[in-house]
């Protein structure tokens, strides 16, 4: 493999290239496909999940052991049935179940090869590194202007020509400056329902965040909004690393370029998404994709 | 036909299952519920209003054996007020009728209403020419116009060409005189005044410390002969003017036939009430409703307009609002959002609630205790030394009287806005804390603006109980009559330890505390109209601005 050397855009399709070619291969444990990928390891916008267990109320444990590590500048699907703890990993990313009481853990987390629950790190810092987008789309209700530059406001930032670049850039990523630019200064809520998650989006990644975080952003759009963002995924992906929980795993297949599968807690098993929908190595994951539960 | 048959046969529980019976009971109660309010304020709204709506005047002529004549007199005039049955029984066992009459004149005949039998009455008539004069003193004259004998000897007999016109500007002439009269004593005089007294303060001030007296003293002495030639100067021309209000006599004649003057500058207004047309009667009642709002009171509030007393009950509700509103928005914040919930919390909750439900007067009390014996106590003593033993601080005022209104209001807006901040989303405040914001800029731009309607429910609950409270507010700083108003020209503008005048203690020291309980009546009315209005108005304008930030943050959950 010599993606290293490649740009962004031409590992990507590498990366297709190889995942297609690796299809035949079978039975790899988790572990072994990133220690098969060495070139993605030390990359600077790196999550690395290793031995991270999560607890609610300190007797109900949600995660157990979970080890995995999601690659820059890729979209990494996490699918599995309600309840197994995809989206509560995917909250650990950015320290939101910091707001639960009672909640601990074990184990460490690394973004970029720094700790994210290190004592001396600022949780505040974290999360301007991460975007967010949830499941429920929750525009402020504010205008559409305030809500995209709302990142750059609580950092302080007051410069206003640079406030406005943000916000047409920010929404020309999340595919929403056509519609919008007429009304920044309305409020956010006269908008559609896809027209808000994609304000979302275009807010969480208004401060250019290293990663960004789905949380089954499309569940409650209708096809042809979620067929919009979908497509705004695999351009984002371009410049941001992209975690993505579905339930939804044509979805999975359609977006993203690797695809962990979690049951009970437990990540079952981690693959490039043809891989792992084509060819599953566990036959939990092959039950679950092929609708037999679930 | 079946189904039909099968619901007449239903049992009982099932027929009651679909509700309509409980419909019905708990529309009933909610109907008797809006009567009652309807019905008050319609009874307030009737006689508030008709107080300023101008009667016409009858006369009564009794019969030859009434005794109910006042001396030899067979005569009344005055204005209808009341038509009833005297539950005293007739040797027939029956109901007498009778009349209430408000026949004015209250110099001469020593009483303002008079009650007669109709079996008394022999005849009812409407003179045309029956004049109603506004006095400055006991209350309205009502009687014939003789004539008017203005200063140098000249003299119109009424009835006469342009008599009316004569009088009228007599009237005015005098009501201007009197305005000035009262700004050269209140206004000029009262300057000199201060300036002694802060002269004599400083006389005060210069003893306590022993130092530099004799200079001081000196100095003193200069300046106080000057403001003493001063106030010389200013008294002579008040007296000049005084002495001008006596110059015309207006003469007139009872409907007893008795013939009496009084000076043009005892009186304040004047019209024919049985002249009046409708138009006439219309302008009359703005005029007055008018000077109701916007006239100081006379002859123990019963008469003249009730200005001081809106002013401060205005003043006194929107200074609680500026202390009570802060307090209680930022004491829910922490409850809401920084305190651990948990036993101490929900403890600490209740406390709140159970707060709102402490007796009024106990705040008065407590008021009275804490804010004007210690907290005014120690403000005399550390920045007033001079002025003791008069007490500035430590007695009854605006300032505590406000704050004791905030502490009794404080658990309202506490209770609402915690409410409001519980309403903003879960999702909201995540979106928040993930784009980077602190705990507290969340609650700066997410959760406050989100929750603004709900505290402003709050602060609407606060106005409503605090401008309507009259017990605790006896206590601790509100009098029957302030001469001077809380706020004014005169430097430091505002002037927090006044007593002043409210509404809902005026209403009571009318009704209550008057010794012409009957004269009083009306201005009861008009008084409590004017208090509801006033809390409606307040109200409205917090609803309007509450519904432009509803807009503005839509998150209509109030």
């Amino acid at each position: 493999m010599n993606s290293a050397s490649l740009s962004p855009i031409a590992m990507h399709k590498e990366n297709i290239q190889s995942s297609v070619q690796k299809t035949g291969q079978t039975d790899r444990p988790v572990e072994v496909v990133a220690a098969e990928e060495p070139s993605l390891a030390g990359r600077p916008d790196y999550i690395k999940v290793s031995d991270f267990s999560f607890n609610y109320v300190p007797a109900v444990r949600v995660l157990h052991n979970i080890t995995m590590e999601i690659p820059e500048k890729q979209v990494t699907a996490f699918i599995g049935p309600s309840g197994c703890g995809k989206t509560t990993l995917l909250r650990n990313f950015n320290r939101m179940n910091d707001l639960i009481d009672g909640v601990s853990h074990e184990g460490h987390i690394y973004v970029n090869d720094q700790d994210i629950h290190d004592r001396n790190l600022e949780v505040i810092s974290l999360r301007k590194r991460i975007g967010m987008v949830f499941q429920k789309s929750n525009p402020f209700p504010k205008t559409i202007y305030e809500n995209v530059v709302y990142s750059l406001r609580v950092a302080g930032q007051k410069n206003k020509q640079l406030l406005n670049e943000v916000v047409e850039r920010s929404l020309k990523s999340a595919a929403l400056w056509e519609e919008t630019k007429d009304r920044l200064h309305d409020s956010a809520l006269g908008l559609s329902g896809g027209q808000m998650q994609r304000l979302c989006i275009a807010r969480a990644i208004a401060n250019r965040p290293e990663i960004l975080l789905m949380d089954e952003p499309c569940s409650a759009l209708d096809p042809i909004a979620t067929a919009k963002i979908e497509e705004l995924i695999t351009e984002l992906k371009q410049s941001f690393t992209v975690v993505i929980v579905t339930h939804n795993m044509q979805q999975a297949t359609r977006v993203s370029d690797r695809a962990a599968y979690f049951f009970m807690g437990k990540l079952i098993e981690m693959d490039d998404t043809t891989q792992l929908f084509s060819n599953p190595s566990q036959k939990e994951t092959e039950d679950y994709i092929s609708g037999r539960f679930g | 036909m079946s189904e039909f048959s099968q619901k007449i046969g239903a049992s009982k529980a099932e027929r009651a299952a679909p509700g309509e019976p409980m419909v019905w009971f708990s529309g009933m109660w909610l109907a008797i519920g809006i009567l009652m309010i309807v019905f008050l304020l319609s009874v307030i709204l009737v006689n508030g209003l008709s107080v300023f709506w101008p009667k016409d005047v009858v006369q009564v002529e009794l019969t030859e054996t009434s005794k109910a004549g006042w001396k030899q007199s067979k005569y009344f005039a005055g204005e209808l007020r009341k038509t009833q049955q005297r539950r005293v029984a007739n040797e027939a066992g029956e109901a007498i009728p009778e009349i209430q009459l408000f026949v004015g004149n209250r110099d001469v005949y020593g009483f303002g209403f008079k009650f007669i039998d109709d079996s008394d009455i022999s005849r009812r008539t409407f003179p045309q020419d029956i004049l109603m004069v506004e006095r400055m003193e006991y209350g309205d004259m009502i009687a014939y116009p003789v004539k008017l004998q203005l200063v140098g000897g000249k003299e119109i007999l009424a009835g006469e060409q342009g008599f009316d016109e004569e009088l009228q500007s007599a009237v005015e002439r005098a009501n201007l005189r009197r305005d000035k009269i009262s700004f050269i004593e209140r206004g000029e005089i009262g300057g000199v005044n201060r300036e002694m007294e802060r002269l004599k303060m400083k006389l005060k001030k210069a003893e306590l410390n022993t130092e530099g007296v004799e200079k001081v003293k000196l100095e003193a002495e200069q300046k106080q002969q000057v403001l003493q030639q001063e106030y010389e100067k200013l008294a002579a021309q008040a007296a000049a003017l005084r002495k001008q209000q006596n110059e015309d006599i207006f003469f007139y004649r009872l409907v007893t036939g008795e013939q009496r003057s009084q000076v043009v500058g005892d009186l304040v207004s004047f019209y024919y009430p049985n002249q009046l047309t409708l138009a006439g009667k219309i302008s009359h009642f703005f005029s007055r409703g008018w000077g109701f709002l916007v006239d100081e009171p006379r002859e123990a509030n019963t008469e003249g307009g009730v200005f001081p007393a809106l002013f401060g009950t205005f003043v006194m509700t929107l200074i609680m609002c500026i202390l009570v509103v802060p307090f209680g928005v930022v004491a829910a914040i922490y409850l809401q959002e920084y305190a651990k919930q948990g036993l101490v919390v929900r403890i600490v909750r209740i406390a709140v609630n159970n707060l709102a439900g402490v007796p009024s007067i106990v705040y008065g009390v407590f008021g009275l205790g804490f804010f004007v014996y210690i907290l005014g106590g120690s403000i005399d003593s550390l920045f007033y030394p001079e002025r003791l033993p008069t007490p500035t601080f430590g007695t009854g005022g605006l300032l505590w009287a406000s704050l004791t209104m905030a502490l009794m209001t404080v658990p309202v807006v506490i209770v609402s806005t915690e409410e409001a901040l519980a309403s903003v989303t879960r999702g909201m405040r995540e979106a928040s804390l993930a784009a980077g914001a602190s705990k507290w800029q969340t609650i700066q731009h997410i959760v406050i603006p989100g929750g603004l309607p709900g505290i402003i429910t709050g602060m609407i609950l606060a106005m409503a109980r605090g401008a309507g409270e009259v017990a605790p507010l006896m206590l601790v700083g509100v009098v029957k009559l302030a001469p001077t108003l809380p706020l004014d020209t005169v430097a430091p503008f505002v002037h927090l330890e006044r007593k002043f005048m409210h509404l809902g203690f005026h209403i009571y020291d009318l009704g209550f505390q008057s010794p012409d309980s009957e004269a009083a009546k009306p201005m009861v009315f008009a008084t409590t109209l004017l208090l509801i209005v006033l809390v409606v108005v307040l109200n409205a304008a917090a609803i309007m601005i509450r519904e432009k930030l509803r807009k503005k943050y839509s998150s209509g959950a109030f």
